[in-house]
């Protein structure tokens, strides 16, 4: 608190004016010695939007799905390594120890036999048909059924081994269960309605920590399960403080109130400040959050490749970088992120040249109207671009781009709105011109994007997906069908690296940056690691503790 | 009395109708909905959204969805959050209560405060007393809330460490010394603003009464300045106050969003901003029926006083 200075209170205060609301999450250190013996002391995360959704098989967020990992537990998850470890289960299916068959469509899952749910009863395969039925349930509001729709036959063999198939391949699917949440078949299976339980507002797991208290719109506290069946926990309580104002976030924070800022972080403007406080921990650590900015291809200039080269060689992605994110994020080229097993870091590496641009447009036809304007056969080169209303960083981004295009003769109007509107048919319907946003491409650690690129996929063409770019490309689609028929990594790996040559080619979006998050923690308190391939920084609480 | 008041209510019933109708109707036009929130992060589908969609029943046309929801209403079932699946009314209760702790207390503060410095103002015109209560009204109605929230937050938080940065209790604790010791930042801060407000109204209302024939009447009879002030002008000067105590209801309800931001209070405000942004309709229209049944039951208040206070006003 000694180094809280009045300058830096001054920013805190005008920023304030602002109550901004960002996704990510949080921080690093090594382990050490000295994990207790017992559950010990409590954890207050900080965060800005407030967990609401109990169920995990039901639609949540990032906020949701961090105190789910803390309650269920998954067949498997994915480490901060990408590597696949069981939970559940005994072990990761594959054709080697047997899991799965040659044909890849025949399942076959060990589990544990030591797991009990929060409420005493034993945890069996029924547990896991019953959550995998639950999901295809016409009746349940399950978020999404992808992969799990394609499930048939299963069938549990004991107590401890389940099997089904699958009516056709599809390799992501064993990323997709490293988030799926296994629900308790005794408590959930006799509802009339399954979406109406007890059980949404105080759940019964498996995780390491078990439901303790809600004070709605202020905290959540969960309580050590100390029957739980893997490594931890080590902590007695752990407490999901909503802090909507990330200000507010902050001074708690450099207070002491809280223990850990999770979610959005550290905001931009107090992260020199964050670094003099004492006793705390500031980390950086990167995101699978791609920063990008969507183009509507089915809008009149952005059908032309030139024009969306053009506009990536006229934008200043470093300077905005540098400025505006005080150097933080790192530059994308790619929807994978850096140090996914599926990066391909050749590339080509975005270089910053107006003049460049210019000549591309001019090449193209794209000749500057009396207004400084480009058209090309009647048409100008002029668009907006959205972003939700209240993201201040984008807001200046947006600004930003705004000059470094204006340069080569583009006329881009900003024309923001708020979340719910954005996101609404405005996004899904594909009814943008371009829209600037940051979201994760691979799903459970999987670098699939058939949702995102395939035909099939484009929501404003009766499609089923997040195709909203509207991209249709035939050799795409023979790539997305042949990734998710192949499970061997070396062969996906050629694969998806020749998709994100053509998303870099043909600039289906124009790549911004990868995510980075700093997040700060009290220095006594061990064991957050970062995990680009989970969907929330919280996803180990179950191994953090105090040394003192 | 009786006949008034059973008009009074078929009128609030019809208006009520009419503002559930007009708050539903704005709520679904704009765009926007329940589960847009999720389509940025969760990775789910077109089609899963309009799945959930219409097991929500929320593809339904606008009437069936308004007389669905008005059917449940009457029959005292207000719906349920779209975001925890608690109940409106548990919700709304949960919340309640922190909001009244930070209202009641800070509203009754100012209004003692206010009203004092006002009929002191009032009396000791242009005295260096009243100068100076002007001058601190008026800088207290231009500063921001936030700013004074965050500014408190600073000295009496950071620096002298004498109360907490915000929240209402310390997690685990909760207890009545706990709650007063939270409560002392935000209501310092919401009071400040409101003892303004108050002590300008009761300024202009004293002056006001201060000049009247009775006053003067009062004065050459030779009652003494205290008699004068405490029986004739100040009951006269509270009249106009009433209309402003039957403002402060939905007020008191509605919530202080910004101290409320500011200091991390789990109050009304942020529940209806939380379900707005969320495009929660259950809770939001809510909010909205409760806000409107205190504004009418705070009009209807404020007539009853005046007949009390005012007998040359009849009710009807």
């Amino acid at each position: 608190m000694d180094n809280f200075t009045k300058r830096s209170f001054l920013k805190l205060s005008a920023s304030s004016a602002a109550l901004a609301i960002a996704p990510g999450l949080i921080t690093s250190s090594a382990f050490a010695a000295g994990k207790p013996d017992a559950p010990k002391g409590q954890v207050i995360a900080g965060l800005s939007q407030e967990p609401t959704v109990f169920h995990p098989l039901m639609p949540g967020k990032e906020v949701d799905r961090g105190v789910w990992w803390q309650l269920f537990s998954t067949l498997w998850f994915v480490d901060d390594k990408g590597t696949l470890v069981p939970d559940l289960a005994i072990e990761v299916p594959s054709v080697e120890n047997g899991g799965l068959s040659e044909d890849g469509l025949s399942w076959k899952v060990k589990l544990r036999k030591d797991v009990t749910w929060h409420d005493g009863t034993p945890f069996t395969a029924q547990d896991v048909k019953f959550s995998l039925e639950l999901i295809n349930n016409p009746d349940f509001r399950a978020g999404s059924r992808i992969g799990h729709s394609l499930l048939k036959n299963i069938t549990v063999v004991a107590d401890d081994e389940i099997h089904w198939q699958t009516s056709e391949v599809f390799s992501p699917y064993i990323s997709l269960l490293a988030q799926t949440f296994i629900v308790p078949k005794h408590i959930l299976a006799d509802l009339p309605d399954p979406n109406k339980s007890d059980f949404n507002m105080a759940p019964i797991g498996t995780g390491a920590f078990k439901w303790g208290k809600r004070s709605a719109g202020d905290h959540l506290l969960l309580e050590a399960n100390k029957n739980y069946h893997g490594e931890g926990p080590f902590l007695e309580r752990v407490v999901f403080k909503y802090i909507p104002d990330q200000t507010v976030q902050y001074t708690q924070f450099s207070s002491g109130e809280i223990d850990y800022i999770g979610l959005n972080g550290i905001q931009t403007a107090f992260e020199e400040d964050a670094k003099k406080l004492d006793g705390v921990t500031i980390n950086a650590a990167p995101l699978a959050f791609i920063e990008y900015i969507a183009l509507n291809l089915e809008f009149g200039p952005f059908k032309d490749l030139a024009v969306r080269q053009a506009l990536y060689m006229g934008m200043n992605k470093q300077a905005r970088i540098d400025i505006i994110y005080k150097g933080r994020p790192i530059g994308a080229e790619s929807y994978v992120p850096r140090g996914h097993w599926a990066y391909k870091d050749d590339l080509p590496a975005h270089v910053y040249d107006s003049e460049g641009a210019k000549a591309i447009l001019d090449k193209a036809g794209w000749i500057p109207g009396p207004d400084g304007v480009r058209v090309k056969d009647g048409m100008r080169l002029a668009f907006t671009t959205s972003t939700t209303v209240g993201s201040k960083s984008r807001e200046q981004a947006q600004q930003f781009l705004q000059q470094n295009w204006a340069e080569i003769g583009a006329e881009m109007t900003i024309n923001n709105m708020p979340g719910a509107v954005l996101w609404g048919d405005f996004w899904q319907k594909s009814q943008f011109d371009s829209v600037m946003v940051a979201s994760t491409f691979v799903r459970g650690g999987d670098p699939d994007v058939t949702a995102r690129f395939s035909k099939k996929a484009i929501p404003a063409k009766g499609g089923s997906g997040n195709n909203n770019y509207q991209y249709q490309d035939d050799e795409m689609e023979e790539l997305l069908v042949a990734g998710t028929r192949e499970y061997d990594q070396e062969k996906r790996k050629v694969i998806y690296h020749r998709i994100q040559e053509k998303v870099r080619e043909e600039l289906i979006f124009l790549p911004v940056q990868q995510s980075v998050i700093v997040e700060g923690t009290k220095e006594d308190l061990i064991g957050h690691t970062p995990n680009i391939n989970s969907t929330s920084n919280a996803w180990n609480m179950r191994t953090w503790y105090w040394t003192t | 009395m009786a006949n008034y008041l059973l008009r009074r209510s078929w009128q609030s019933l019809i208006l009520l109708l009419l503002v559930s109708f007009i708050g539903f109707g704005v709520l679904h036009l704009a765009p926007g909905g329940p589960l847009s929130q999720f389509v940025p992060s969760a990775g789910m589908a077109q089609e899963d959204i309009d799945r959930i969609t219409h097991q929500m029943g929320l593809d339904r046309s606008f009437a069936v969805q308004y007389l669905e929801w008005l059917r449940l209403m009457v029959s005292g079932d207000w719906g349920n959050s779209y975001r925890d699946g608690i109940s409106v009314l548990s919700k709304i209760a949960s919340h309640i209560r922190p909001t009244l702790e930070l209202m009641v207390i800070s509203t009754v503060l100012a209004a003692l405060i206010g009203c004092g410095i006002g009929v002191w103002g009032a009396v000791r015109r242009y005295s260096v007393m009243d100068v100076l209560s002007s001058v601190g009204a008026m800088f207290a109605l231009s500063i921001p809330t936030f700013w004074f929230g965050l500014m408190a937050i600073y000295f009496f938080a950071l620096e002298l460490s004498w109360f907490p940065v915000g929240s209402r209790t310390t997690i685990g604790d909760g207890s009545v010394p706990d709650i007063l010791y939270h409560l002392v930042l935000p209501v310092s801060v919401l009071a400040l603003v409101e003892t303004a407000v108050w002590a300008q109204f009761m300024r202009s209302a004293m002056l006001e009464a201060l000049q009247q024939d009775y006053i003067r009447t009062a004065k050459a009879k030779g009652l003494s300045e205290r008699k004068v002030i405490w029986s004739h002008a100040i009951r006269n000067a509270l009249l106009p106050m009433i209309t402003l105590v039957g403002l402060q209801f939905p007020i008191l309800l509605g919530g202080a969003l910004v101290a409320e931001t500011v200091f991390s209070w789990p109050g009304m405000g942020r529940l209806f901003m939380d379900s707005l942004e969320y495009r929660d309709y259950p809770v939001v229209m809510g909010i909205l029926i409760l806000s409107a049944i205190m504004t009418m039951l705070g009009s209807l208040i404020a007539d009853i006083l005046y007949v009390v206070a005012d007998p040359r006003i009849r009710v009807n």
